[in-house]
């Protein structure tokens, strides 16, 4: 008995300083945060009002102009054609990066220039995408130009209807990185015999690719969806760097609708509605997470 | 296996075309960066090499309303104790997680990584508060701490992962010769445990210096604010400055560039560990 409280002793000696601090800067402020969204600015239960109001507002869910008329729509719909654009887009690449530059010369340095995209600043990477899509220094709007498409030959993100686009596929250029790395590492685990025993019987590369790869991959291409969704419903710097959600609204995205509540309106009790909102949905992806990785562990 | 040509040549070719789609923006900002403004302004593609300079480069490190140069050693001051701090404490917990039973270790455990996936707008309000009646609003000390408490989760998972692939006999051997926990952990166990310290210094480091959101609520004296924090200041009122802000772009990204091309095994074994773990 002496020994096992020895024990307990020289092991909570190892994480409570660890534990203290997370407690005092990340669970405690959450909790609070929490509560602080059920209340007004006068302390008073409100109940469900917060979220009521901040759903119901124009700059979140603009269902007058949603779908039929042009942006902005609000930013659920932004950050939900955000994921739906994103997701597939940086999975799927980041797996036929993955396949393509595996095993070739040159290979390696190819990734670490799509890694790039991790390692930056991710406000430079905002910086990226305004130069990139720039009227005069953009390479895309000279492209467009050159199509003869005049409407995308200007800054996309000086006008509501581009402004989006522009930081989502910007935002594919920075994160294809993240699944590319992933994939190729996963790649290297799945055992030759099987692309051997494959060979033997005649599969071309799209088989091998549909009945080999992709499904040796598969348990990689989950973590990545996990990661990437709470990238796309987190995503902040680069779109306060590049539009400040703008021009009116039309690139607002969650968590800068939550800082502009907080440290421009100085509205704790909505900044924080709009905080809780957040949290359900990376939590929602968070658990999903945790239940997958604690099957057979501690 | 033999491979056919026009299938290899198809395949380089394929490869290439992605790497120049990804190398060009990168190259954009660097051409920019070293170009005069009047050559840019109609596009950094028709630069001439002989009018190469650094001169934008020298204007973003001593702007006057925002010096980079300045925003570079306020981010070393808080990113260097930032990275230090929480991988001490963080390995130390993660090798209590793993190694010892105590009451509460399993829930303390699974709401450690629960805190992975909350994000930092969940805290910001309430924080503040509390920093600002610590009076560590506007100081490197305040946002040092928060850091500090934003790495632990993810360095504590990496690391108990990282410890538990090590041999337990050598963990037995010292206690069989007589040291204690303390002594085995900081005299065996973490300097075994280097190239995951690497992994985790090379990543702790370079997302406290990349960070902006916490930089942006906690630090507004315009002499503290960090290098990131400095880039949206840039932005003229009535006309982009682009040899300015590539500049800029360039000179805070070369800090966590060459953290990644001295540490690129590292780099990429913490990214996949801690991702996939």
């Amino acid at each position: 008995m002496k020994s096992r409280l020895k024990q307990w002793r020289i092991g909570l000696s190892f994480v409570l300083p660890a534990v203290a601090l997370m407690a005092v800067f990340i669970v405690y402020p959450a909790v609070k945060t929490l509560i602080l969204s059920f209340f007004d600015a006068q302390g008073n239960w409100v109940g469900l009002k917060n979220f009521i109001t901040f759903l119901s507002h124009f700059d979140t869910l603009d269902l007058s102009r949603f779908p039929s008329k042009g942006p902005p729509w609000g930013s659920l719909i932004n950050n939900s054609i955000w994921i739906i654009i994103h997701l597939p887009t940086t999975v799927i690449l980041g797996i036929v990066f993955a396949v393509l530059l595996n095993n070739i010369k040159g290979g390696a340095f190819i990734k670490s220039v799509i890694f790039l995209g991790m390692v930056i600043p991710m406000v430079v990477g905002g910086v990226i995408i305004r130069f990139l899509f720039d009227e005069n220094s953009g390479i895309i709007p000279l492209v467009m130009r050159f199509l003869g498409n005049e409407a995308l030959g200007r800054s996309w993100t000086a006008y509501p209807q581009t402004a989006l686009m522009a930081l989502i596929l910007g935002s594919i250029l920075l994160w294809t990185g993240f699944s590319l790395t992933m994939h190729a590492a996963g790649l290297s685990t799945i055992p030759k015999e099987l692309y051997e025993a494959a060979d033997v019987d005649g599969a071309g590369i799209l088989r091998k690719l549909f009945s080999i790869t992709i499904p040796m991959l598969a348990p990689v291409t989950s973590v990545v969806i996990a990661m990437t969704l709470l990238y796309e419903i987190k995503i902040f710097d680069i779109v306060y760097t590049a539009t400040l959600g703008g021009p009116g609204g039309s690139s607002m995205v969650l968590s800068l609708q939550m800082y502009f509540y907080a440290f421009r309106k100085l509205d704790a009790n909505m900044a924080s509605a709009v905080a809780t909102v957040l949290t359900l949905f990376t939590l929602a992806v968070g658990i999903w997470l945790v239940r997958r990785n604690m099957k057979g562990e501690i | 296996m033999k491979r056919n040509i026009p299938g290899r040549i198809t395949h380089y070719t394929l490869a290439w075309c992605v790497a120049i789609i990804w190398l060009v923006p990168f190259i954009g900002i660097l051409v920019t960066a070293i170009s005069p403004l009047e050559e840019v302004v109609h596009g950094w593609w028709g630069v001439k090499l002989s009018s190469l300079s650094l001169k934008n480069i020298a204007g973003a490190w001593s702007h006057p309303t925002a010096p980079i140069g300045q925003g570079m050693r306020n981010s070393f001051i808080i990113a260097i104790p930032a990275t230090i701090i929480p991988m001490f404490l963080a390995s130390l917990a993660g090798y209590g997680f793993l190694r010892y039973h105590f009451p509460l270790r399993r829930p303390i455990f699974v709401i450690v990584l629960l805190l992975l996936a909350i994000p930092q707008h969940m805290v910001a309000v309430p924080l503040f508060k509390i920093l600002n009646s610590m009076h560590l609003i506007n100081s490197y000390t305040g946002l040092i701490l928060v850091h500090t408490a934003w790495g632990l989760p993810w360095i504590i998972l990496f690391m108990r992962g990282y410890f538990s692939t090590l041999p337990k006999e050598v963990e037995e051997a010292a206690y069989v010769d007589g040291a204690g926990p303390y002594k085995t952990f900081f005299r065996i166990i973490l300097p075994m445990s280097w190239p995951g310290l690497a992994s985790v210094a090379s990543l702790q480091f370079t997302w406290v210096w990349n960070d902006f959101f916490l930089a942006l609520i906690f630090i507004y004296n315009p002499n503290r604010l960090v290098a990131t924090q400095r880039i949206p200041l840039l932005r003229g009122q009535y006309h982009v400055d682009w040899g300015i802000i590539t500049a800029a772009a360039l000179l805070i990204t070369s800090v966590p560039l060459l953290v990644f091309a001295l540490l690129q095994k590292h780099y990429v074994k913490g990214f996949i560990g801690f991702s996939s773990k």
